[in-house]
């Protein structure tokens, strides 16, 4: 099992102090995680000894710099098993990926009455950019619905996914009840009805093994952030094909080939899709991000995950009043969402803060997913490779406070 | 550990509130939500012949701050002028609760006011402008 003593060692956060005397305990990596020595260190160290633009300079620091990033890019290409580092475009997160389809591909292939389908349990980033496309098109956006588990019910999914549906985007975690979906069954299905397919793996690729061409999917979205890397760097990955196929997204710098006053041309894969310029630093950090989890490995982050989970959701049960919304810990992933009695999740949270104890309260980007519950929020917390049983128990005595100042 | 954001008085509020209440027919009504936490909250204020608020409820939904927030408001312009109301300083509010509140729940402790004032100076319902607005 992983040594999550010696990984702690790697985040200098983590010796942090919420107040004075109160020790941070950081349940909030669903939101965003914490970083890495290794990561910090590679951004500080292109900002102070080359740093330069990419793919611009003949100069030295310019093709350090160049080489450094492209270098991250094969990085996470091999990290998702990507056939090709031209199948990785960077973007600013998987909400910026979900808004490049949309507009890119939905635009050339989205007309009238066609169908693009997602399930009830999505993010934010996997609806509207898609209900933006819907109504400029005048497509119709449907839903697989879950059940009272927080698990999608597959049983109408044959009236749902049918030649009417031109793209299935849907997430393989889902990050208020950790859901684990069945992608690939899902891919499948989606390919069997001819529909293209997308998959927010913001919440999948920081916690566990993602391969792109196992899943064989045709885009897939994360952030770098979610994942011990910077915020400002995202990845969408989409099969070479189809990002041929497909027009620019944003126009700019970097990504032409030739510009008249009449016409461009564009640029080859992937920096066709990213103009102007880039996060640099950022995307380096993520390379570094990639190493790090390498070295740790993604089968021993996800089996000490499932480990996490188990434990919290038997410590949680302990709370009278408490209820953990989603499957049981062996189909979920390091998330818990709850609800205690009656309680407002801001009282909560709060409370929770002052012993030092971040959780996330609100509906966490998934307002139709809370609306179908009968709730305005939840209280959220989720774990990843640093997170500690003992900091687990400390939550845990935290709702026992909760519940005594509200007389509970 | 300090919790002295919620004292006795909130959570007593919290659970006895003042003033809950609907009011119909009402001088002037308003209802708004903040779709980030869920709170909710709807005032009704009933005028006497000198334009002072006679009588005055509320109801709603959400955390201890925004409830124990309208129970204290109401209880505090029962009998000023409508103009008043209209200038009723955020700070008094922000007094009456009397706890060190942090930048995101003073929004929770200021909801009311703004429904409160929205009401008096008679703005159309939110929905009316930013249809599904609400959730």
């Amino acid at each position: 099992m992983l040594d999550v003593a010696k990984i702690r060692a790697d985040f200098p956060i983590l010796t942090v102090e919420s107040y004075p005397d109160v020790p941070l305990v950081f349940l909030d990596s669903a939101a965003s995680s914490q970083k890495p020595t290794a990561v910090l260190e590679a951004m500080d160290t292109y900002l102070r000894t080359y740093n330069a633009n990419v793919h611009r300079g003949i100069y030295r620091l310019s093709e350090d710099a160049t080489n450094a990033y492209e270098a991250a890019r094969a990085k996470v290409a091999r990290f998702i098993n990507a056939q090709d580092a031209a199948e990785v475009i960077f973007v600013r997160n998987a909400t910026e990926g979900f808004n490049l389809v949309a507009y890119s591909w939905g635009e050339a292939n989205i007309s009238a009455g066609d169908e693009i389908l997602l399930t009830e349990m999505e993010h934010h980033a996997n609806i509207v950019p898609w209900q933006l496309l819907a109504q400029r098109k005048g497509a119709v956006v449907r839903y697989v619905p879950f059940d009272e588990n927080g698990v999608l019910d597959l049983s109408n999914l044959a009236e749902l996914l049918t030649e009417r549906t031109k793209i299935f985007s849907f997430t393989a975690v889902s990050n208020v009840f950790g859901t684990i979906n069945p992608v690939k069954q899902l891919i499948a299905a989606a390919k069997a009805v001819g529909a293209m397919t997308m998959i927010d793996a913001a919440q999948a690729v920081p916690h566990m093994p993602i391969d792109v061409q196992d899943f064989d999917c045709d885009f897939l979205a994360f952030s770098g952030h979610k994942m011990c890397g910077p915020t400002g760097i995202g990845v969408l990955y989409g099969k070479r094909e189809l990002l041929e196929a497909m027009p620019p997204f944003m126009g700019g710098g970097d990504m032409i080939r030739r510009v008249t006053l009449e016409k461009s041309t564009w640029n080859d894969l992937p920096w066709k899709f990213e103009a102007g310029t880039p996060s640099i630093a950022e995307g380096i950090g993520l390379g570094a991000t990639v190493d790090y989890l390498t070295h740790v490995g993604m089968a021993e982050i996800h089996a000490y995950e499932q480990y996490l989970t188990h434990y919290a959701l038997e410590a949680l049960s302990e709370v009278p009043g408490l209820k953990v919304w989603g499957p049981p810990a062996s189909q979920k992933a390091g998330v818990a969402a709850f609800t205690l009695e009656k309680l407002h999740p801001h009282d909560i949270a709060e409370l929770l803060d002052k012993d030092g104890i971040a959780v996330r309260a609100g509906h966490h980007c998934a307002m139709p997913l809370h609306k179908k519950l009968g709730l305005a929020a939840t209280t959220r917390a989720s774990f990843y490779l640093y997170t500690t049983p003992a900091e687990i128990d400390r939550l845990v005595e935290g709702l026992h406070r909760v519940r005594q100042i509200f007389r509970l | 550990m300090d919790s002295s954001m919620y004292r006795e008085q909130i959570i007593d509020l919290y659970e006895n509130p003042l003033n809950y209440g609907e009011l119909d027919p009402a001088d002037f009504s308003y209802e708004e939500d903040n779709p980030l936490c869920g709170d909710v909250i709807r005032i009704d204020v009933r005028l006497d012949e000198q334009n002072r608020v006679a009588e005055v409820a509320w109801s709603g939904d959400g955390c201890a701050i925004s409830q124990a927030s309208a129970s204290l408001l109401t209880e505090e312009i029962k009998g000023l002028t409508l103009d008043e109301v209209k200038a009723f300083p955020k700070e008094t509010l922000l007094e009456l609760i009397g706890v060190q509140l942090s930048m995101a729940r003073v929004k929770c402790a200021l909801l009311s006011l703004k429904v409160l004032k929205a009401g008096a100076y008679g703005l159309p319902d939110p929905e009316e402008i930013h249809p599904g607005h609400k959730e």
